[in-house]
């Protein structure tokens, strides 16, 4: 049992990852490295810094305190090594405004807790629960099970909101305590799968049939990135269609259009891999909708 | 599957217009000559009651007679304005949107009839005519003996350095004590009947009552103010039998007719039909707002209930359509938006900047027996708001966990295009405050709230809000030794060098005595002014509806109402709070700074090298709103002191009103911000302070489930109300999952024990392009304080104070 996690955000009144009322918590770390990615500051299992420059006053005081001296002002103009900074978070501590902070805290179990626990009283009264979100949840196995576990011990409900990129086992040995999977579903093809994201969808597409096969499919809401030139090609909408088709049971599919987070990679000083694009018309999402309800 | 919605100013313009659907067309023209007429003075009513004191008729009779004399000379002379195709007469001034002046409570000068006519925001027209009545007969006149000026006369120079300062405002200087609500005797009662009670009163006065001629005038003061509404209305049905006589259209000939009948019956009788009762309603408004000119005009209380009988009966009798009902109450709100506030000019203009006169209609709750008091009305109400969107009234969802979520849900779709009403009241919370007052369970229960989110028992309390209190302007002079930077003067006591304090403790002693000290000289104040007003400006008319002001042969003006209170309204909570939680934080627990250097900052309104300090104050702070114990305990204290403070006051002489605190800003905040130094929370001098009870603008970075946490934490229920805006996107009270959602976190926040919520639905870029385009937003509404306002109409510290709120999304 694991005992503490890394996280970089608990959100609470989230209305979008479930049913009811919920708190989601963000958990650090992903296997995947989507292009689209929506939350950068998730993918690296470790504390990094986040800096918003429109609050900076050029105050220095992050550069007096940085003991890898990865902070420069020469000549008025704000640099940041990367390469040298270990997240270490005091500069985070030493900004007066707020413009640098750490992405992703260490949390013990009883911390998340007691933080999950300030809505029990929203959660009973509209029937929500907790949201584990990331990253990918699943990349801190142990501590999402004790959180879980946790949860389930105060009768909340649970949603896993999860890339389903995991080993077998260990996700198999997860169902019981998880009451809803927000599952997403990028790419059907494997190589796709590879190129966009970095991982196959072999191991994703065997979890969700076990889902399936466990008789889970009324717990189980497919999320599927809208992409364009990605995930909405008619190539991959078929698909992912077909691969819909073949589950036992009803399940419920909700579309997620894409929109652009350029900002999110600037503050983490990670470029946006992403080639330029609009967000999808509502008629083009609309589109896909009618190609999975035909 | 959902798709979630993107948002763009247009849609949502687009959005809010299509919501605009009057029920049919009469409606409809009834709306748009309402809400387009320019508001003006009309000098009739100076013009008359002037016209009355100097025939010195009423010389030498007791105050009450006076007054009920002078009532029944407007009464007989006024105008009768019939606006075209409405379906209720009566109003006050010759049209709609006239605004009335009340020279014997404040005599307007001709520099303040200037500002009025010509100030940018909020002007009230003044034709020449007016300013000539006025230098040539009203000033000369006045001046000495307006109410303004008495009780400016008499309250000591302690209490008018501490006003200068800002440290409060006074409401009673302009405007005469109000905040009335109507309870069922209104709707049951014509004042036929009022006259048989006064009577009866009359005939076993026994002389031998050290009372007796005070009782005495006061009874036939009542009764000569019983027989001027009567004439008024007698006056009107004269006048639409006269205009139905040669009108064309058929249709409109009977409608006159009726309701000529309708006014020979109401409200000598009481009302027996649905028309009848509005009519009846009506009658008693305009009677109370020409009597004087009270804060928050009259409220009908709980008009679903009240009204339900009527309903039932004439639906059952074939009688009326709900399609008619629909229009007479549609009818009603019309009435009630033509009459804009009366004008306001100096610190009260600023305290209540709005044209808005804050009748207040409440839905839900519950029946005097304790069961829900749902019915038709209640969504017919709903559905009015929705379709008509006029300044005023403002609605009040008084919601109880006894009544259907139903209501809620309705409330909360008529609250999704943006328009900011209704607000949420939580009904079970109301009734613990009335109980914890000392009010029985039956009128707990059939108590509600008015003016923004004031508590009161309907029908039955003359609860009188005193002013407002600058909470963070007694932090400053606490960091300051007694001494107002702004003037330099000690208007405080010496509580000490803040440097030279060792802990927190001290420091908050020091700010809890600058608080008391203070507070003993408004309430002292409060005390005077309500001895004036009971003396100077008795009020039959009001007394006649209010129990047990005929009982007791009282005025209401003078504790007759069977409850009796007085608030003072704290302003600037979490200004105050993240104040005292900077300076706890950083200067006590964890050393970041000093307090010489934070005092030094101050002085310097944070300039240059301090802005470093600023930021750290700003952004490093525990803050109140973020469900951070830390800042949350020093706001549970705030309230807990306060309402200790208040309370410990002893009744007030002449009403034996019991004092009481409440939470809430109205527009004074930005007042206040702009009398108000730097604060420690960061603030520079003259922004707003933070308003009602909400976080610091812009401060609640954790959502709104922590807000109304941190909110819920404090114990309202020992006072009488607090004001809590939040902002919300759009598109999170969109679709019925959402709708759902967001009513369940009402509820979660009253069972909490939240007072009161109210929403902007706005989006920060639509407030921006107002603000870039006034002219193309003159529509625009959204909430302010416990109502909604045009927002190019508000001030601008206002508008910008609005944009600064944090959106939750």
């Amino acid at each position: 049992m694991a005992n503490s996690g890394l996280i970089f955000d608990i959100q609470r009144f989230a209305v979008h990852e479930g049913p009811g009322i919920r708190t989601t918590v963000f958990m650090k770390g992903c296997p995947l490295g989507c292009w689209w990615c929506h939350n950068p500051e998730g993918i690296t299992a470790q504390a990094e810094l986040a800096f918003f420059e429109y609050s900076c006053i050029h105050c220095r005081s992050c550069a007096a305190v940085c003991p890898q001296g990865a902070i420069d002002f020469a000549n008025e103009i704000f640099q940041q090594d990367r390469q040298r900074c270990t997240g270490c978070g005091l500069c985070a501590g030493a900004c007066p405004t707020g413009a640098r902070r750490i992405a992703g805290r260490v949390i013990t179990l009883d911390q998340l807790m007691g933080e999950i626990e300030r809505d029990t009283l929203l959660y009973d009264s509209s029937d929500g629960g907790v949201t584990f979100s990331g990253g990918e949840p699943l990349s801190q196995p142990r501590f999402l099970e004790s959180a879980l576990q946790k949860c389930k011990e105060r009768g909340l409900h649970t949603a896993l909101d999860t890339s389903g990129y995991a080993p077998a086992d260990f996700f198999a040995s997860l169902m019981g305590c998880v009451d809803l999977f927000l599952y997403d579903l990028k790419l059907a093809d494997e190589n796709d799968h590879i190129h966009y994201t970095g991982v196959s969808n072999k191991l994703i597409k065997q979890n969700l049939r076990a889902l399936d096969d466990a008789g889970r499919g009324g717990d189980l809401i497919l999320r599927i990135p809208v992409i364009p030139g990605i995930t909405d090609t008619e190539k991959n909408i078929a698909g992912l269609r077909e691969l819909v088709a073949s589950l036992k049971r009803f399940r419920q599919i909700v579309l997620l259009p894409y929109h652009d987070v350029c900002e999110k990679y600037d503050r983490l000083g990670r470029t946006y891999e992403m080639p330029t694009c609009d967000a999808p018309t509502p008629r083009a999402v609309e589109d896909i909708r009618d190609a999975f309800l035909k | 599957m959902d798709i979630p919605a993107g948002y763009t100013v247009n849609e949502e313009v687009t959005k809010r217009k299509a919501v605009v659907r009057p029920v049919n067309e009469r409606i409809a023209r009834l709306r748009t000559e309402s809400v387009r007429t320019p508001v003006t003075i009309s000098a009739e009513r100076a013009k008359l009651i002037t016209e009355f004191y100097k025939s010195g008729a009423a010389e030498g009779l007791p105050m009450p007679v006076q007054r009920a004399m002078a009532f029944q000379y407007l009464m007989e002379r006024v105008s009768l304005p019939i606006e075209e195709g409405q379906l209720l007469v009566g109003l006050r001034g010759a049209g709609p949107q006239e605004a009335p002046t009340y020279p014997e409570i404040c005599a307007h000068s001709i520099e303040d009839l200037q500002i009025l006519h010509s100030r940018e925001k909020m002007p009230y027209r003044v034709d020449e005519k007016t300013v000539k009545l006025y230098s040539d007969q009203l000033i000369p006149y006045w001046k000495g003996r307006t109410i303004r000026e008495s009780l400016m006369d008499s309250l000591p120079q302690a209490w008018h350095d501490a006003y200068e300062a800002g440290i409060w405002t006074e409401f009673m200087e302009q405007r005469a004590p109000g905040h009335t609500a109507g309870g069922e005797r209104i709707f049951k009662t014509g004042v036929l009947d009022l006259k048989e009670e006064i009577n009866r009163k009359l005939a076993v006065l026994r002389s031998d009552d050290p009372q007796y001629n005070d009782k005495r005038a006061e009874l036939k003061a009542m009764d000569i103010a019983a027989d001027a509404i009567i004439i008024y209305a007698r006056r009107y049905a004269e006048k639409l039998d006269r205009i139905a006589e040669p009108e064309a259209d058929p249709a409109r000939k009977a409608e006159l007719t009726a309701m000529a009948s309708i006014c020979r019956k109401v409200p000598a009788r009481a009302p027996e039909t649905f028309h009848e009762a509005l009519q009846h309603y009506w009658f008693v408004h305009v009677g109370v707002i020409y009597e004087t000119n009270p804060w928050d005009s009259l409220s009908p209380g709980r008009i679903d209930q009240h009204l339900e009988p009527f309903l039932t009966k004439d639906t059952a009798a074939g009688k009326l359509t709900g399609e008619q009902a629909k229009e007479l109450l549609q009818a009603l709100w019309i009435k009630i938006n033509n009459q804009p506030a009366v004008p306001k000019v100096g610190v009260t203009a600023e305290e209540s900047f709005t044209y808005n006169d804050f009748c207040k209609i409440n839905v839900g709750g519950l029946k005097k027996d304790g069961s829900d008091g749902v019915n038709e009305i209640s969504y017919l109400v709903l559905e009015a708001l929705d379709e008509i969107r006029t300044l005023q009234p403002n609605t009040a969802l008084l919601f109880s966990n006894k009544n259907p979520e139903r209501l809620l849900r309705k409330a909360l779709k008529v609250v999704a295009p943006g328009f900011g009403e209704p607000p949420f009241f939580n009904c079970d919370g109301v009734i613990v405050k009335m109980l914890r007052q000392g009010k029985t369970l039956e009128d707990a229960r059939t108590s509600g709230v008015s003016g923004c989110v004031e508590s009161g028992a309907f029908g039955q309390e003359a609860y009188i809000l005193s002013g407002y209190f600058n909470l963070p302007k007694i932090l400053e002079i606490t960091l300051n030794n007694g001494i107002d930077p702004r003037s330099g003067k000690q208007l405080g006591l010496k509580t000490g060098d803040p440097t030279r304090f060792k802990s927190f403790t001290e420091l908050w002693e020091a700010f809890v005595s600058q608080a008391k000290h203070f507070m003993e000289i408004k309430m002292k104040g409060n005390d005077l002014i309500e001895e004036i007003y009971a003396r100077q400006l008795p009020v039959p008319f009001v007394s006649l509806w209010i129990d047990d002001c005929v009982e007791n042969a009282r005025d209401y003006n003078s504790g007759g109402a069977r409850y009796n209170t007085q608030y003072l309204q704290l302003v600037g909570l979490g200004s105050v709070v993240f104040s005292l939680s900077a300076l706890k934080f950083h200067i006590f627990d964890r050393q970041n700074t000093t307090m010489s250097e934070l005092l030094e900052a101050l002085g310097q309104n944070f300039a240059g090298q301090h802005e470093m300090l600023r930021q750290l104050m700003l952004n490093k702070t525990p803050r109140f709103g973020e469900d951070d114990d830390y800042a949350d305990q020093i706001a549970i204290d705030i309230v807990d002191i306060a309402v200790k403070l208040i309370e410990s006051h002893p009744p007030s002489p002449v009403r034996k009103a019991s004092k009481r605190a409440y939470f809430l800003p109205t527009t004074v905040h930005v007042y206040f911000g702009k009398i108000t130094g730097p604060t420690p929370d960061g603030r520079k001098a003259g922004e707003p302070v933070s308003e009602g009870i909400s976080p610091v603008q812009g401060s609640d970075r954790k959502g709104i489930a922590a807000v109304l946490r941190s909110v819920a934490k404090c114990d309202w229920d020992k006072t009488g109300g607090a004001l809590l805006n939040q902002k919300l996107t759009p598109d999170l009270l969109e679709g019925a999952e959402n709708n759902k959602k967001v009513a369940r976190l009402i509820r979660t926040f009253f069972n909490m024990g939240g007072h009161h919520i109210q929403f902007n639905v706005v989006s920060t870029e639509l407030l921006r392009e107002a603000l870039a385009r006034p002219a193309d937003f003159q529509d625009l509404m959204v909430r302010v304080a416990g109502y909604s306002d045009y927002f190019v109409n508000l001030p601008r510290g206002l508008q910008e104070e609005i944009i600064a709120r944090t959106i939750h999304a």
